[in-house]
């Protein structure tokens, strides 16, 4: 144990990462110095544009990842292009960019309403791309761990495994066995630590300030939507005579209160599990965002109203800032995921909790 | 706006991506590591159990070897007190039977000496007269040899003699 303690704590050596991350924010704010001159600055919009979505991926400077479109509508069927032919405000195949947004475009370059409302946009954004990234990683690094059991068999966990081994049963015995129970935790791992990784990645990856990281995948909320819809789906097809019983039908309570007052709290209650879940995440991964890339506009704004002199001063102080706020998103990263699975844990063992006499 | 509508491609995307990953690492990560960690766990307790187990029977096992080496010891003194008691009693008997032994010999020597003693006794009583007799023949012989002599012993004898 003391060997993979050591090995946790030396991977995480607080200096090394400060200097690292120090690292990696001079050379995007260099490049933001001389991608920005000349035009006026909008810290709002700039702060906006990194924390949505985009169809095409900024690399640095004018350099940009076209990434492929996926559209669907009822009048005109599938469409599979690339975001590049839709640069610069161009027509193609009757759809262009307005914003971010595709729509659907008249002849005349204005936007055709009826038909945009029908069009299902599936493309891999910058998000979803990153979400496919995550996942295929993900897969990599398991299954490279899950090898090294097959390799070792009961034997001393060495490499990647001694890293990850120490995690999974965290997640299996501090969040897992106490939430559920040590008769029925067994049958939720899987879900478990697939949705704590794959939180975790996506929350790291989102915290690397330069490609193929820098999308902010866990504080959009289609993303933690999804997710939490899983957490949903899954207590729901595990929920016994017990929980409903409970929830609905409390024992022990009067009739009217029952269907009065009782009743619809704790329907609301049944939904406002999921939507707590996703709020959450969100709601703490985008302000770690948008705090970390304030400090950034910051450089701009004293640039713009003083000069150069005053943004390279200021940018010395928000990168040491921006460093300081990618460490606590660093923490926040890990405590995120170990919520939302906590909770999660917690809302199965709810679910599937055996009846008891009171 | 943008950011609070879920977008129905992500939503769509993050549904497949979780999906797949989920099934793929249900089946190619979590099953085996988790087997692999109860399976070690098991061993390990195993492990601890027995060995347990061994410092128990190791204790037990040394108990009884401490009872079996007082035991042992026990009977050695008990042997070694007997050998004792055998040698005092068997240097004893000796001791009085050597005893009785060296008595009669002694009584037998004295009865031996005793007769030995009054044969010689006998024997020197009769030599002695035997001597004696032959002492006065020669005496009687020499000292009567002449008539003189004769009458000089007389008259000795007769002088001696007091006529009361």
């Amino acid at each position: 144990m003391n060997i993979q303690v050591s090995d946790f704590k030396r991977f995480l050596s607080i200096k090394r990462l400060t200097f690292i991350l120090a690292l990696l924010f001079a050379v995007p704010s260099a490049v933001f110095a001389g991608d920005e001159k000349g035009k006026s600055f909008n810290a709002g919009d700039m702060i906006l544009e990194h924390v949505s979505d985009a169809h095409s991926w900024h690399v640095a400077g004018d350099y940009s990842i076209p990434l492929p479109i996926i559209l669907y509508s009822s009048n005109h069927g599938f469409a599979v292009f690339c975001s590049n032919k839709l640069d610069d405000g161009a027509i193609y195949n009757g759809y262009k960019l307005n914003g971010e947004h595709i729509v659907v475009a008249n002849a005349d370059g204005s936007v055709n309403k009826e038909d945009t409302a029908k069009l299902w946009d599936f493309s891999l954004t910058k998000t979803a791309t990153t979400i496919v990234l995550s996942g295929l990683l993900l897969l990599l690094i398991m299954t490279a761990v899950s090898r090294g059991y097959s390799k070792r068999g009961t034997g001393a966990p060495k490499g990647i495994q001694s890293f990850f081994e120490p995690i999974i049963v965290f997640v299996r015995d501090d969040l897992a066995i106490p939430s559920i129970g040590p008769k029925k935790y067994e049958k939720f791992m899987p879900f478990l630590l697939t949705l704590f990784f794959f939180i975790l990645l996506m929350n790291i990856l989102g915290l690397v300030p330069f490609f193929p990281g820098g999308a902010n995948v866990t504080g959009n909320i289609a993303v933690t939507t999804t997710l939490a819809c899983f957490t949903f789906i899954v207590m729901m097809a595990n929920s016994g005579k017990t929980y409903w019983g409970h929830t609905l039908w409390m024992p022990g309570v009067p009739a009217w209160v029952k269907i009065s007052i009782l009743g619809p709290i704790e329907t609301l209650g049944i939904i406002l599990k999921p939507f707590t879940l996703l709020i959450r995440i969100f709601a703490n991964m985008l302000a770690g965002h948008i705090v970390a890339l304030s400090f950034f506009a910051l450089i701009f704004i004293f640039g713009g109203l003083w000069g150069h002199f005053a943004g390279y001063l200021t940018s010395v102080f928000s990168v040491a800032f921006s460093a300081g706020m990618l460490l606590l998103d660093v923490l926040v990263s890990l405590i995120q995921a170990y919520v939302f699975t906590l909770l999660s844990a917690i809302y199965f063992g709810m679910a599937t909790e055996e009846a008891e006499h009171h | 706006m943008d950011l609070i509508v879920p977008s129905i491609g992500l939503i769509f995307w993050m549904t497949l991506t979780f999906l797949v990953v989920f099934l793929l690492l249900r089946k190619m990560a979590w099953k085996p590591i988790l087997k692999s960690l109860k399976e070690r766990e098991t061993s390990i307790q195993d492990a601890l159990d027995s060995a347990e187990k061994a410092k128990a029977e190791m204790q037990a096992l040394q108990a009884s070897n401490e009872a079996i080496l007082m035991e042992a010891r026990n009977e050695r003194d008990k042997l070694l007190k007997e050998a004792r008691d055998t040698k005092e009693s068997i240097i004893g008997e000796a001791k009085a039977a050597s005893q009785k032994e060296a008595e009669k010999i002694m009584q037998s020597a004295r009865e031996v000496i005793q007769s030995e003693k009054m044969a010689a006794i006998d024997e020197m009583k009769s030599q002695v007269a035997k001597l004696s007799l032959e002492i006065a023949e020669k005496i009687l012989r020499t000292e009567l040899s002449s008539d003189e002599k004769q009458k000089a012993l007389v008259n000795s004898l007769l002088n001696d003699v007091t006529l009361n």
